[in-house]
């Protein structure tokens, strides 16, 4: 019974919950410093390969090509830990606030 | 020794009497594997056997191929709501082999972060404990006034859930003055709220007729068969690792130990509650004694040779992690003991009438969920054949029995 009063408040009040996607987009709260989608820039980039051996979950490959070893980043693996943008002495590497990642193409997960 | 007093029982009587109802691997209101084969008379419980080895992920044996850095976030995974509490645990076992201090704003700040996670974590319990008891409207007021130390601990860590804030050597963001400002106005609306759940809890006649002289476990029991944390508290026991061996600076931030001595389920509800209240006391004393300095030391990839033991206060209960080095970059082994795998006996227990308590089937949900259950937790090892890929569980009798074969 103790709940009543509230139950009766709520009534006339506003839908807590957020109509994401389909309304509502602006509302979804999205803090500074999120940890989402990599960017990576290839042009600070030494190949020091820090990143590779202080990943957690091996989402960083290292391929060869004409600048030398560099990595690409797999966002399917990937655990959005910032392991990689904290050990970079370049800081080549940035977690940004994008956080919608879902595709249909797998090579949308793939960050050169 | 259940096991051999369900077959004493099964010769006394006849099978019209007695039957076995199983619970699991799969049902509606664990969520996570594990099975629990009742033996009933009727509607009363009168045995349980449980078996919570389903989901081994070989998560030990996996910390010794990954250096340290990389252990920080695989630690995280073994449980996503505790897992601040982990990574504070693995962090101080790594820093103590380093024999280093962490200076005291990176301590602040961790147990700032930890307290929020507690928060978090007895409020999503408060929500499945009255949604295992059929109250939703309380579980979805709950969890709506969840979001909003949800959104504190995102802004401050990056992440809703999977903070990555603990690193060795302290924590890996600092707090602005902005964000102290937005968690003190976070604490006032969740007092509020909190506040209020309390008057729920104590004056509501459904949970009350629900949680009441349900699950009954005596403080004798909670000490013979080791049950930690909120179980424990719940049965009058006045412990806590938080008080009795502080670690993070603990012993700065004043806090009180709840206790109840009601010793069931309403009761562990009620720690609960009165537990998150003080929580956001303690945020609040962090944010405002917050010294200024240094969040982080730069230590050494590879701590020296050394071993470490170190205990954490998780919100389920006492958390120990053990950890071996041999000066390389990779632990020699590492073994944690999780708090669900502690209170195990403790549920059966409950759960199990004797002496004029009786227990309903229509009790095991919310008994079973009163210990807070992270079953994921509880699967200690398997045997596994590299060479031909065989996976397999061994029991204690058969262990026992490999044994004697082998000489050992």
């Amino acid at each position: 019974m103790s709940m009543l009063k509230e139950i009766q408040k709520s009534l006339f009040k506003k839908k807590a919950t957020v109509l994401y996607p389909f309304k509502e987009r602006e509302k979804v709260h999205i803090p500074e410093g999120l940890r989402g989608k990599i960017v990576f820039d290839r042009e600070k980039c030494t190949g020091c390969l820090l990143c590779s051996r202080f990943c957690p979950s091996g989402a960083c490959e290292i391929v060869v090509d004409e600048k030398g070893k560099r990595p690409i980043f797999h966002l399917e693996l990937c655990l959005f830990c910032a392991q990689c943008q904290e050990v970079c002495p370049k800081g080549a590497i940035k977690l940004t606030e994008e956080f919608e990642l879902a595709a249909f193409d797998k090579k949308a997960f793939t960050i050169r | 020794m259940q096991k051999e007093e369900l077959r004493s029982e099964d010769k006394k009587s006849s099978y019209e009497l007695f039957f076995d109802i199983p619970v699991g691997p799969q049902h509606p209101a664990l969520k996570e594997p594990a099975f629990f084969k009742f033996k009933v008379e009727g509607e009363r419980v009168i045995g349980v056997d449980a078996d919570v080895s389903y989901n081994h992920r070989g998560i030990e044996k996996a910390l010794e191929q990954r250096n340290y850095i990389q252990n920080i976030y695989l630690i995280e995974r073994i449980c996503g709501i505790c897992n601040v509490a982990h990574t504070l645990c693995y962090a101080q076992a790594v820093e103590q082999i380093h024999g280093k201090e962490i200076p005291p704003r990176a301590n602040y700040i961790r147990l700032m972060i930890e307290e929020l996670a507690r928060i978090h974590s007895h409020t999503l319990w408060l929500g499945v404990a009255a949604h295992e008891i059929g109250f939703d409207t309380l579980f979805m007021y709950v969890w709506r006034d969840r979001e909003v130390v949800m959104d504190l601990i995102e802004m401050l860590t990056g992440n809703r859930v999977t903070t990555a804030i603990n690193t060795i050597g302290g924590v890996r963001r600092d707090v602005s003055d902005e964000a102290k400002y937005k968690v003190k106005k976070g604490m006032d609306i969740l007092e509020e709220r909190l506040k209020y759940y309390k008057k729920v809890a104590i004056n509501d006649p459904t949970i009350n007729a629900r949680c009441s002289g349900v699950g009954i476990l005596k403080p004798r029991d909670a000490i013979k068969l080791c049950a930690v944390g909120p179980t424990l508290r719940a049965s009058g026991i006045k412990n806590d690792v938080r008080a009795d061996d502080p670690y993070a600076l603990h012993d700065e931030v004043p806090f009180n130990v709840i206790t109840y001595d009601t010793m069931d389920v309403l009761a562990r509800v009620l720690v609960r509650v009165d537990e998150t209240l003080e929580s956001v006391n303690m945020v609040r004393y962090c944010v405002d004694h917050m010294p200024s300095g240094e969040v982080k030391i730069k230590l050494p990839l590879s701590p020296p040779i050394g071993e470490s033991v170190s205990r954490v206060e998780a919100p389920r209960g006492e958390l120990i992690h053990y950890a071996r080095s041999n000066g390389t970059n990779k632990p020699e082994r590492y073994k944690v003991r999780t708090p669900t795998f502690e209170n195990i006996p403790s549920v059966c227990e409950m759960l199990t009438s004797k002496n004029g308590y009786e227990v309903n089937i229509a009790d095991i949900p919310i008994t079973l969920a009163s210990i807070d259950p992270c079953f994921s937790c509880t699967a200690r090892m398997e045997f596994r054949d590299v060479s031909k890929g065989k996976t397999w569980i061994w029991s204690l009798e058969e262990l026992k029995a490999h044994c004697k074969k082998k000489g050992i």
